[in-house]
């Protein structure tokens, strides 16, 4: 099907995307295309003009300083998997990036595309809801940080602005002791997360010192998971304490639960738990 | 509203003004003639629209002409220069087809596939198959087929 009529503006620069967006009512940005093209193309979006950021190096890459990484909003899937400096500081991140779509699509998806689009069935989400990332966003009055679990605001909603821009992700580095992994229940034909399992451990000695865990897929947008932190922390990391903090997942994830034809809110549910034993059994592994 | 861009695709340079809101695999199939890449699901999951844009693969039903603007792409078309390509020549061989209609995005697939791992195992060419459909189904001798061309190419296996 084809997209209904649209104007097209090429940004040489952020301010000048920022400023293209404040004179266009309606504009989007695009970038790799790859959430928004489906949506004009059903038209399940009304944009009235594109604001082609592609093109900005300046929203490129990604770099590590102080603890932290900087991920460009213009990155792409196929280069979270293969960064070297994620897979030392981060490597939750190369794994989930690695089971995004498929290869063509990892090659032109990007990352900020991904989280300004808020699929529930997207992955970086639930990943970086569990490690506390930060989104820088700017706008026409500067730029501002906000936290992973503020910026998703429910089914295909954010914390953007009509004139926001999305520049990059900030993540903090793995510290030792810590294990981290994402365990993915993928939809065979469309590759989204049917169920999306993120655990970010930290062991001192035998015990669990601190956990953070998120679930995607099955709710309206990623979901920070309490109880099964709860549960896991100041405990032992053996099987039966995992078992146990999977078992709690049920509470922490709400009464509106995502469902359709290949799978629904109730099955989803019981995959919560698999997936969220499968995440923390393979964090829990790495936390050595 | 249309848009100038300037493409380089098989060689060739093209220049053409487009509507936005045409897709690029729709520029190379209506305005360029190139019908090699096809238009399948339409929703970037089947993979037959696969062409190699700036060295990657992509899905051109999921990105726009005016998107491309600049870049070189190469399609199926541009594959074959001093007789078919290795790869093409092994789907020949080893029958990697059967109605044909995916064979060119399994193709540009194969080719990014090889080049990132020249030697995969039968599990890692249908890995890296993900994002290409055969409603044929007929993987079984695609994957003979892209091991073959990587044997020839080279690889190891």
């Amino acid at each position: 099907m084809y997209a209904a009529q649209i104007d097209y503006h090429r940004a040489c620069s952020l301010q000048e995307a920022i400023a293209l967006l404040q004179e266009h009512e309606g504009a989007k940005i695009i970038a790799g295309g790859h959430s928004l093209i489906p949506l004009l193309r059903f038209r399940l979006s009304d944009a009235s003009s594109l604001i082609d950021i592609g093109r900005l190096d300046e929203l490129k890459g990604i770099s590590r300083s102080n603890g932290c990484v900087s991920i460009g909003a213009l990155t792409t899937h196929a280069e979270l998997a293969s960064s070297d400096v994620l897979k030392d500081a981060c490597p939750i991140i190369p794994e989930a990036a690695a089971v995004i779509g498929d290869p063509q699509v990892r090659n032109r998806g990007t990352v900020g595309g991904n989280l300004a689009h808020a699929d529930p069935g997207s992955d970086l989400p639930t990943v970086l809801v569990a490690l506390g990332a930060e989104f820088r966003v700017a706008g026409p009055s500067g730029d501002r940080l906000v936290a992973a679990a503020d910026f998703f605001q429910g089914l295909m909603s954010t914390a953007l602005g009509n004139d926001d821009v999305l520049t990059s992700v900030e993540v903090p580095a793995a510290q030792a002791g810590q294990g981290m992994a994402y365990a993915k229940y993928i939809h065979p034909a469309s590759r989204y997360a049917v169920v999306g399992a993120a655990a970010v451990l930290t062991a001192s000695g035998d015990t669990c010192s601190a956990a953070r865990v998120a679930v995607g897929g099955l709710t309206p947008s990623a979901t920070r998971a309490p109880s099964v932190e709860c549960s896991l922390t100041g405990n032992g990391l053996g099987e039966k304490a995992q078992a146990e903090a999977a078992s709690q997942v049920a509470n922490d994830l709400g009464d509106d639960l995502l469902g359709d034809i290949s799978a629904s809110a109730g099955y989803r549910l019981k995959m919560a738990e698999v997936y969220v034993g499968r995440a923390v059994a393979a964090a829990a592994a790495r936390t050595a | 509203m249309k848009v100038p861009i300037e493409v380089t695709v098989n060689g060739r340079q093209y220049r053409h003004e487009v509507e936005p809101r045409l897709l690029l695999v729709d520029y190379l199939r209506d305005t360029l003639d190139l019908t090699g890449a096809k238009i399948g699901c339409d929703t970037s999951q089947c993979g037959s629209c696969t062409v190699e844009m700036n060295g990657t693969a992509m899905k051109s039903c999921t990105c726009l002409a005016v998107q491309a603007d600049g870049s070189t792409i190469t399609t199926i078309e541009g594959l074959a220069v001093d007789g078919l390509h290795p790869i093409q020549e092994a789907f020949w061989n080893k029958h990697g087809l059967q109605c044909g209609f995916c064979t060119p995005g399994m193709i540009m697939a194969a080719k990014e596939l090889l080049r990132n791992n020249p030697s995969p195992s039968p599990d890692e060419v249908r890995h890296g198959l993900e994002g290409n459909i055969c409603r044929c189904t007929g993987y079984t001798n695609i994957v003979k087929a892209v091991q073959e061309a990587a044997a020839v190419m080279g690889g190891a296996s």
